[in-house]
């Protein structure tokens, strides 16, 4: 390889997310300041901090959802830049997992879960099906794949939005969130897909307050507030000796209910 | 049987008071229930039987229905006659006679492909809609206007009658579309340029009546181009149609666009769809299914407004009628004829609006 191209895919020292003096602006609104993050392959990040701190913000600027306007965001060795290629191919490598599931309603199931595999990663049809339903029967509905979106339950529909991403053989996935718009008893069949997931070695970034999960799977809960990065640590530290008095304002307010 | 706990005893269901079922308790509630709603009710039936006997018996009881000439029309109804002896100009123009069956085949065949397109599990559906899009424009061209494979020659000014309606509103409206979805994205578009352009032609087409797009295709437009090049007048109405019927399913389409969440766009990007793939396979399907009722709406709209090439000496359904009621032989019955067309274009918009209800309850997916 030689030198220029080297230099155009960035700093490529095994991590796989690395984001170095991050800024980002919306307007005149600082949201994130300096952010300096690096995840390494198979390592699974807890995100947490207040309503507004930037979490989401943080985690979209990894695929491109949103544009950073100082640092550097390198993926899997690729660097974040406005090159649509190379915006293209990071995505492909990085499924992402929303809020409120962002499935497609007009699609069924398996349609769903077909349609960037055929249309993205040129695969066949059958081949794209037979992908599908084994990753449904990974996240435990294989039965639903004939189904519309609007007729699941909430913690099936993200199971469904986990899979779909999964069809993409994601080396990267990023949850946003994943559980906070459903009802109680349907977030543990989430969380339990996602230990799964971690199991098998996935690398993940999750933005989550629910804490037992960050206890039982993070390799390091980083705590941010007001647009920065104030604390990370592993969950052993973090929960039981944190070092920042906003970190432990925060853990007071969620742990307390 | 337990005898721990007292059994739960769901309470009867009772039926509802008598007063407010049935057709008694309907007319009780609806058309009887104060003073004036009975005062209502009343005049309303004064006026039913005022205004229903004459129309009945004008276009049955009193009407002639045989003869072929005017004095078959000798009583006091409407003379069906009239319509009866002109339908053939009515349907097809000036169109030749003995080339009518050039018309019957071509109307043949977009009924039987597009029927086919209603049967669940008809397997060639893709095939038959790409025909329909692409292929079926070209057969209809040549048929109709014929000069190949030994079909005669008919020049567009001979089109007329309802052949010509369903013509120009079929074309401006399904060529329309594909214009009108381009507009609609480019207006939110994140280019300033391209939105610019996208806005500027949407407003400028919205902003005039169509009337005076049809006089601008028709008087002006030769005056731009150079002499000796003479466009199809049919053509250039056609073309007017169409980008002005553009601009007003863009802003239909627009409305859908804009109520679809951002995060289905997300959701798409996020799987490393790009922009038109994103557009294509996820937020058109959805927002075009949201604004079926704003399309057929304008197309019932468009379908009524052809109406208007009349003036710039086109003579499609409406104005062969009033051409028909202005021959010498036949003066004096305007009315029918002005009645039969109101009638068929009921019957035509009636039957659209009601086919796009059941395509509406078709696509709900439940969401
Ligand atoms: N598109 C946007 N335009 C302007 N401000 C935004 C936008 N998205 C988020 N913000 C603001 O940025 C801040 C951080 O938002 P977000 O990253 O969603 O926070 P979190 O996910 O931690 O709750 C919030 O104050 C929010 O109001
Ligand atoms: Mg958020």
């Amino acid at each position: 390889m030689n030198e220029s191209t080297a230099a155009s895919r960035g700093p490529d020292d095994g991590a796989a997310i690395r984001m170095i003096g991050v800024h980002k602006w919306y307007g005149q609104f600082h949201v994130l300041k300096d952010i300096n993050l690096s995840v390494d392959r198979k390592e699974k990040i807890v995100v947490c901090g207040p309503s507004g701190s930037g979490k989401s913000t943080l985690i979209r600027c990894i695929n491109r959802l949103e544009e950073h306007q100082r640092g550097r965001i390198v993926v899997e060795g690729i660097e974040l830049t406005n090159d649509l290629r190379r915006i293209d191919e990071i995505r492909r490598e990085v499924g992402m997992v929303f809020q409120h599931f962002n499935l497609f309603p007009h699609l069924t199931v398996l349609d769903n879960l077909t349609l960037a595999p055929m249309w993205v990663r040129k695969m066949a049809k059958d081949e794209a099906e037979e992908v599908a339903m084994t990753f449904l029967a990974r996240v435990k509905i294989p039965e639903q794949a004939g189904k519309y979106p609007g007729q699941l339950s909430g913690g099936q529909q993200q199971r469904v939005a986990i899979a779909r991403s999964l069809c993409m053989n994601p080396k990267i996935m990023l949850f946003d969130e994943p559980t906070s718009a459903l009802d109680p008893e349907m977030i543990k069949e989430v969380l339990d897909v996602m230990v799964d997931l971690a199991e098998e070695g996935m690398t993940m970034v999750v933005v989550t307050h629910e804490m037992g999960f960050a206890n039982r799977v993070a390799d390091r809960v980083v705590f941010m507030d007001e647009g920065e990065v104030i604390e990370q640590a592993d969950p052993e530290t973090f929960f039981n000796s944190p070092r920042n008095e906003r970190t432990r304002l925060f853990l007071s307010q969620i742990l307390s209910h | 049987m337990t005898d721990a706990a007292p059994a739960f005893e769901r309470a009867p269901d009772l039926p509802p008071p008598a007063s407010t079922v049935g057709v008694v308790g309907w007319m009780r509630q609806n058309l009887f229930s104060t003073w004036y709603n009975t005062a209502l009710t009343v005049l309303a039936l004064w006026l039913i039987w005022e205004a229903v006997p004459p129309v009945v018996a004008w276009a049955f009881v009193d009407a002639d229905w045989t003869g072929s000439t005017r004095d078959a029309c000798a009583r006091e109804g409407a003379c069906w006659v009239f319509i009866k002896e002109w339908f053939g100009q009515f349907v097809y123009g000036r169109y030749p006679i003995d080339e009518r069956w050039r018309v019957n085949l071509g109307a043949a065949i977009l009924v039987v492909c597009a029927a086919t397109l209603f049967f669940p599990r008809f397997p060639w559906k893709a095939w038959v809609s790409v025909f329909l899009l692409f292929g079926y424009p070209v057969v209809a061209f040549f048929l109709f206007s014929g000069d190949v494979m030994g079909l005669i020659w008919v020049e567009t000014p001979l089109w007329g009658g309802l052949f010509l309606t369903l013509v120009l509103a079929i074309v401006g409206c399904v060529f329309a579309l594909p214009i009108g979805i381009v507009l609609a994205l480019g207006r939110r578009s994140r280019m300033p340029g391209v939105r610019a352009v996208c806005v500027a032609f949407i407003e400028l087409w919205r902003g005039v009546p169509l009337i005076t797009v049809l006089f601008m295709a028709s008087v002006m437009f030769p005056l731009f181009v150079p002499e000796g090049l003479t466009f199809d007048k049919l053509l250039r109405a056609l073309i007017g149609i169409m980008l002005f019927q553009a601009a007003y399913l863009a802003e239909v389409i627009r409305g859908g666009l804009q109520a679809i969440p951002r995060g289905q766009y997300e959701g798409a990007q996020a799987l490393g769809l790009n922009y038109w793939k994103a557009m294509v396979l996820v937020i058109l399907p959805q927002a075009l299914k949201l604004v079926i009722p704003g399309i057929v709406n304008s197309f019932i709209a468009l379908l009524k407004d052809t109406t208007l090439v009349l003036i710039i000496g086109l003579l499609d359904f409406l104005g062969m009628i009033q051409a028909a009621g202005t021959n010498p032989d036949w003066l004096g019955f305007a009315v029918e004829g002005y009645v039969f067309a109101g009638f068929v274009f009921w019957v035509l918009c009636f039957g659209i609006s009601r086919y796009s209800l059941h395509l509406e309850r078709k696509l709900h997916t439940g969401h």
